[in-house]
């Protein structure tokens, strides 16, 4: 299990508009985060705030333009290998089966044939995918996709565990079932979780805490206590403390939210004026 | 889809080749075209026969598998790894690429004169026009391909630790094989042509030799055999090569459905 420390974190980087023209775009700025070993933290933000991009900085897949970052103690470099990362679109290599997907962080950690094998099969078992080892990935469903990649993630055994918005691809059933699974496997595999989303009863429902993010340049507005108890069942998201905590969530993030929709037209914002409730019914919105 | 159905699916695809021999035959036989220049397919059997017996066959054969499969081989591995390694170091590739450009554009056939100045009229020169013109489809078809590997599959291997050695072995260069194949499939159609050009220049040997030779003592139907012997080294070259591209590629079966 891992800590981690964010001081001061800033990312900035040069990007094209459409015309061409190079645009400076801070996407980070004083970002302060602590995530204590072992817990599940959810990072949540409007689109584009810049949550997807610490994310890839803790990953060590972005360089950050300045500001420390500490995990257990230590400045961040290159790739930590005791992490495991999910991505939103899966990322599952196309021409390897499903075991064969599952077994590459252990092929790159130079793990033999044999053991490789038994210990992607273990976990298949433990995403719930037993009879599909076989299969390509294209041959499976979306939220199979995702438990194999969770899957793959798990296998090496990493410390923290990085997750980018893992769901948000997937409709609202499969959702919904996938972050049951996801609070079963923690419950058995301790270890801290950094989880992105941009969907407020998620990360109600999954969350140890909440870190709120501002608009564009990003950094945490205020961090939300989840006192909800575990383990958590589907219906605890109709309990009164879950509204309670979500309307809580939600005075904290509309702001935001407008902050970041409003040099839009006017069409654009009225939508994200009724987000909290497309986002409750699992509606896919724009990656952040 | 029983036997029948097999059948006459046998007789629809052959039946053009069919009623093309046919006509060939037919017109030299009939006088509508003198059979001192297009002999009847029948005698063009006849010389391939008489090539067979005689040992000629082989030894054409023989020559030019050796000089197109060498020229080829070298291409395909020169032009894969070379166009994975600038595919991979996208400010190599802007430095290079209009040279490329410009190299792609210069026939291999007007090269030849260049190498054989270089490499004398013997095999080498051979093996490098063919080297030549297989190269640069498959070069650029790697690099397009590399190109276009999905960044999300770079990252995801990458968070897991992987050495850049891995990234390229088992990540670019299986997500670029399909554009691979593509460009190797091309540079086997080329390296046929490329074959053909080089024999009829200081050859004593190979199918293009044969042709050419064949004409100059006015062995008609022994040219036509040449020609027909070429078109059948091209096809199963071809057919070689989407073998090859069917086994790695596999996993993409009924994926093209799919998506």
């Amino acid at each position: 299990m891992s800590s981690i420390v964010a001081r001061d974190l800033r990312m900035e980087f040069t990007s094209r508009d459409e015309s061409g023209r190079a645009e400076r775009v801070v996407a980070l700025e004083h970002f302060d985060l602590e995530v204590r070993a072992g817990e599940f933290l959810s990072v949540l933000g409007p689109s584009g705030c810049g949550k997807s991009t610490f994310l890839s900085i803790l990953a060590g897949l972005a360089q950050k333009s300045g500001g420390s970052l500490l995990v257990d103690g230590q400045p961040l470099e290159g790739i930590n290998a005791r992490q495991g990362v999910v991505f939103q679109g899966y990322a599952l290599f196309p021409w390897r089966t499903v075991l064969e997907n599952i077994e590459v962080g252990l092929e790159i950690r130079g793990v033999g044939k044999a053991e490789r094998r038994e210990r992607a099969r273990e976990y298949l078992e433990l995403v719930g995918l037993g009879g599909f080892g076989a299969r390509y990935p294209h041959e499976i469903s979306g939220g199979m996709r995702q438990r194999v990649a969770i899957a793959r993630s798990l296998v090496y055994e990493p410390e923290v565990l990085l997750m980018d918005e893992p769901f948000a691809a997937l409709d609202a059933q499969t959702r919904e079932i996938l972050q049951g699974e996801l609070l079963r496997i923690w419950d058995r595999h301790k270890k801290t979780i950094v989880f992105i989303t941009h969907s407020l009863d998620e990360a109600i429902f999954l969350s140890d805490r909440i870190a709120v993010m501002t608009h564009r340049p990003g950094r945490i507005k205020e961090i939300i206590e989840v006192p909800l108890p575990r383990p958590r069942l589907a219906e605890l998201r109709n309990s009164e403390d879950f509204v309670h905590l979500r309307q809580r969530a939600w005075e904290v993030l509309k702001d935001e939210v407008r902050f970041a929709t409003a040099p839009v037209p006017a069409a654009t914002s009225t939508r994200a004026a009724d987000w909290p409730a497309s986002a409750q019914a699992g509606r896919r919105l724009a990656k952040g | 889809m029983g036997i029948s159905a097999k059948l006459s699916g046998l007789f629809q695809r052959s039946l053009g080749i069919l009623v093309f021999a046919l006509l060939w035959e037919l017109l030299p036989r009939s006088g509508l075209v003198s059979a001192a220049y297009l002999s009847p397919p029948s005698e063009v059997l006849g010389a391939i026969a008489d090539l067979v017996s005689s040992g000629l066959l082989f030894k054409h054969l023989e020559a030019s598998l050796y000089r197109s499969l060498a020229g080829l081989l070298l291409a395909i591995v020169s032009g894969v790894g070379l166009g994975l390694l600038m595919g991979g170091f996208r400010r190599l590739e802007a430095l290079v690429d209009p040279l490329l450009q410009l190299f792609r554009q210069t026939s291999a056939l007007a090269l030849f004169p260049v190498f054989i100045l270089f490499f004398g009229i013997g095999e080498l020169s051979k093996v490098a026009i063919i080297f030549w013109a297989s190269f640069w489809p498959i070069l650029l078809s790697t690099i397009s391909g590399v190109k276009q590997v999905d960044r999300l599959l770079i990252d995801s291997a990458r968070s897991m630790g992987a050495s850049r050695a891995f990234l390229f072995v088992k990540v670019v260069l299986p997500a670029a094989a399909p554009s691979i194949f593509t460009g190797v499939r091309l540079a086997g159609a080329y390296c046929v042509t490329a074959l053909v050009a080089a024999e009829m220049i200081g050859a004593h040997s190979g199918l293009g030799f044969l042709t050419l030779n064949s004409q100059e003592v006015f062995q008609v139907p022994s040219m036509y055999a040449g020609i027909l012997l070429l078109a059948l080294v091209g096809l199963l070259l071809n057919a070689v090569l989407a073998l090859i591209e069917r086994r790695c590629t596999r996993w993409r079966r009924g994926l093209r459905a799919d998506a």
